[in-house]
């Protein structure tokens, strides 16, 4: 298991370099001078020229690019081109805010996507089994922000009952957590079905069955627990996805998070801050990758020996 | 020994199977049927939008601004004033350009990277497979804001950047596939009848990559309309007063109290579209390899 650790995690290594490879690459493919990009229109020549030394813009490219991973090392990812505020300062406060979201989101996803998938499974081609799966395709269909604005119309300006804006309490979470949740029920749910159908298939469950055990019995202990093992993958994966989607929720309820800080950014073309952020939504995405491909080989010994 | 082989498992290929047998399989699937039935309606009013919509979608009239569905106007108006439904229309024309010009750079650039580098593997596999872990190292969303970003806003942009976001998709489909393929007795024998390296891989094993391209390319689609549309609702996309779904959307958030309507309709076409995809991508799926059934 260890080498198997060790092994998973190296791979990850060059991803990430990659990684920071093309957010270091990217302001250099945007026309104009990259100093005069980080440093923002209005900034003096003064700035300008501070800048263009502390990124060493006049020097070669690869050199550029060691000192760029020096600083990330560092922990110093510049500053913001309006507020000058340090862009790693401004990403601490927001980041925890885009994981209360995602984490709430997948729990509201597994809350409704396992027991959908589950009840679609045990009732296969019944009516039921049919409704449940056009749902599940209606989920992925939807557009996120658009489930979002929708909500907002029922709950808050309609019935009054959940606020549309702010992030203080944990009423402010439910709307958000649905919406951003919602696709993800849809995909858990089909990945339940198709897993619970495959297991129900097999031979043990069949022994089951025939010993005598009563169908609900066989489902939750037979069934269920070896059908769980893909699930928990694709749960696992769905996380990276609910980080990311969280960009368009985050700017829908306006959620003072990672996703909403980014596209302010890319409006603003506030430079370091896009750099950033991407850079820290992509290093927890690989690194969320990492930990699901970990929790896969621990509970499924057959996946650490291939 | 060989040539045997090149006759027998030939037949037991989904690949094989001829349209005639997909689409009868296809025929009997009602669900794939409606979705086929839902994109035939949009892809026609798209192409005759012209005829079809009862207004010129960007004719303004701030006098008649944000007024409800009526029967002059059956979805409403904007806060310009402008037909909603005319607008709906012509953004099914937009989508639909998105949709498949996306699709057609995803696919142009992929399909060629995976079947080169699964048929060859070596150096060029090496790379191309880490160029593709990097890419996927990125959340979808994220690259096409980062290409966006780089690229600037607007309709071109726009498909060029969710275009590149489905590269890995394909590449890492269609390598997986020829690894598979390049192994099969039919290949072995094309290659002892003398078959030279460019039959083998585009008379041999593209096509029996097909099937699951096919499946593929149509819920690539649905993402495709559905990523561009999440850009343009975020004011990264295509830009107004082009009439594109998302960037309705994205005006219409601010009027949400007040005319509702305007936020409803353009986001109903979006959903209705990709569902119609996807339920023919699922469609197609059972149709051409009953194997790959979830």
């Amino acid at each position: 298991m260890s080498a198997y650790l060790v092994k998973r995690l190296l791979l990850a290594v060059p991803v990430l370099l990659g990684v920071s490879l093309v957010v270091f690459t990217m302001i250099r493919f945007i026309p104009g001078d990259p100093a005069q990009l980080m440093a923002g229109q209005a900034a003096t020549a003064e700035v300008v020229r501070q800048i263009r030394e502390s990124l060493g813009l006049d020097r070669p490219l690869p050199i550029q690019y060691a000192i760029f991973i020096g600083n990330l090392l560092k922990g110093d990812l510049g500053r913001s081109l309006f507020n000058s505020a340090p862009v790693v300062e401004e990403l601490a406060q927001r980041f925890p805010r885009t994981v209360r979201l995602a984490l709430a989101s997948m729990v509201v996803a597994s809350l409704i996507g396992i027991p959908a998938g589950i009840l679609s499974a045990t009732r296969h081609l019944s009516w039921l089994d049919s409704l449940v799966m056009v749902i599940a395709l209606a989920g992925v269909s939807m557009p996120v922000f658009w489930l979002g604005l929708n909500l907002i119309l029922i709950f808050a300006v309609r019935l009054h009952w959940l606020p549309a804006i702010g992030h203080e309490t944990w009423r402010h979470l439910i709307l958000p957590s649905v919406t951003l949740g919602a696709a993800s029920a849809a995909i858990i749910a089909r990945m339940t079905r198709s897993s619970m159908l495959e297991v129900l298939r097999q031979d043990y469950v069949r022994t089951a069955r025939a010993k005598g055990l009563a169908e609900p019995s066989v489902v939750r202990r037979h069934a269920l627990r070896n059908a769980l093992i893909p699930v928990v993958t694709v749960v696992g994966l769905q996380l990276g996805t609910l980080l990311s989607g969280a960009v368009l929720t985050e700017s829908v309820f306006a959620w003072p998070g990672v996703g909403r800080l980014l596209v302010d950014a890319v409006l603003a073309r506030d430079y370091p801050v896009i750099q950033g952020a991407v850079l820290l939504i992509s290093t927890t995405f690989v690194a969320l990758n990492v930990l699901v491909d970990m929790v896969y080989a621990a509970l499924d010994p057959r996946i650490r020996y291939e | 020994m060989a040539t045997e082989s090149a006759v027998l498992p030939v037949r037991s290929l989904p690949t094989r199977t001829t349209t005639g047998a997909v689409w009868r399989r296809l025929r009997r699937n009602h669900v794939a049927l409606a979705g086929m039935a839902v994109l035939a309606i949009f892809a026609l009013s798209g192409i005759f939008a012209a005829w079809l919509a009862p207004y010129d979608p960007y004719r303004a009239d701030l006098e008649g601004s944000l007024a409800g569905p009526s029967p002059q106007h059956w979805l409403g108006t904007d806060e310009l004033g402008r037909d909603i439904l005319s607008r709906i229309i012509y953004g099914a024309r937009v989508s639909m350009v998105i949709g498949s010009i996306s699709v057609a750079i995803g696919v142009a650039l992929g399909v060629p990277v995976g079947l080169f580098a699964g048929y060859f593997g070596g150096r060029f596999d090496l790379l191309s497979q880490r160029v593709i872990d990097v890419l996927l190292g990125f959340p979808s969303i994220i690259l096409a804001i980062v290409l966006v970003t780089v690229l600037g806003v607007g309709l071109v942009n726009v498909m060029i950047a969710v275009g590149i976001v489905s590269v890995p998709t394909y590449a890492r489909l269609v390598r997986g596939q020829v690894l598979s393929l390049k192994t099969q007795e039919f290949v072995e024998a094309a290659r002892a009848l003398g078959a030279g390296t460019p039959r083998i891989v585009f008379r041999h094993i593209f096509p029996n990559t097909l099937a699951v391209l096919i499946v593929q390319t149509t819920l690539q689609v649905a993402s495709a309309i559905l990523s561009a549309a999440a850009l343009g609702f975020l004011g990264l996309g295509v830009q107004q007063p082009t009439a594109e779904w998302g960037a309705m959307l994205s005006t219409a958030r601010q009027y949400i109290q007040l005319a509702p309507h305007t936020l409803i309709f353009p986001g109903l076409a979006i959903m209705l579209t990709v569902f119609g995809f996807n339920l023919l991508g699922d469609g197609l799926r059972d149709a051409l390899d009953p194997r790959m059934k979830i």
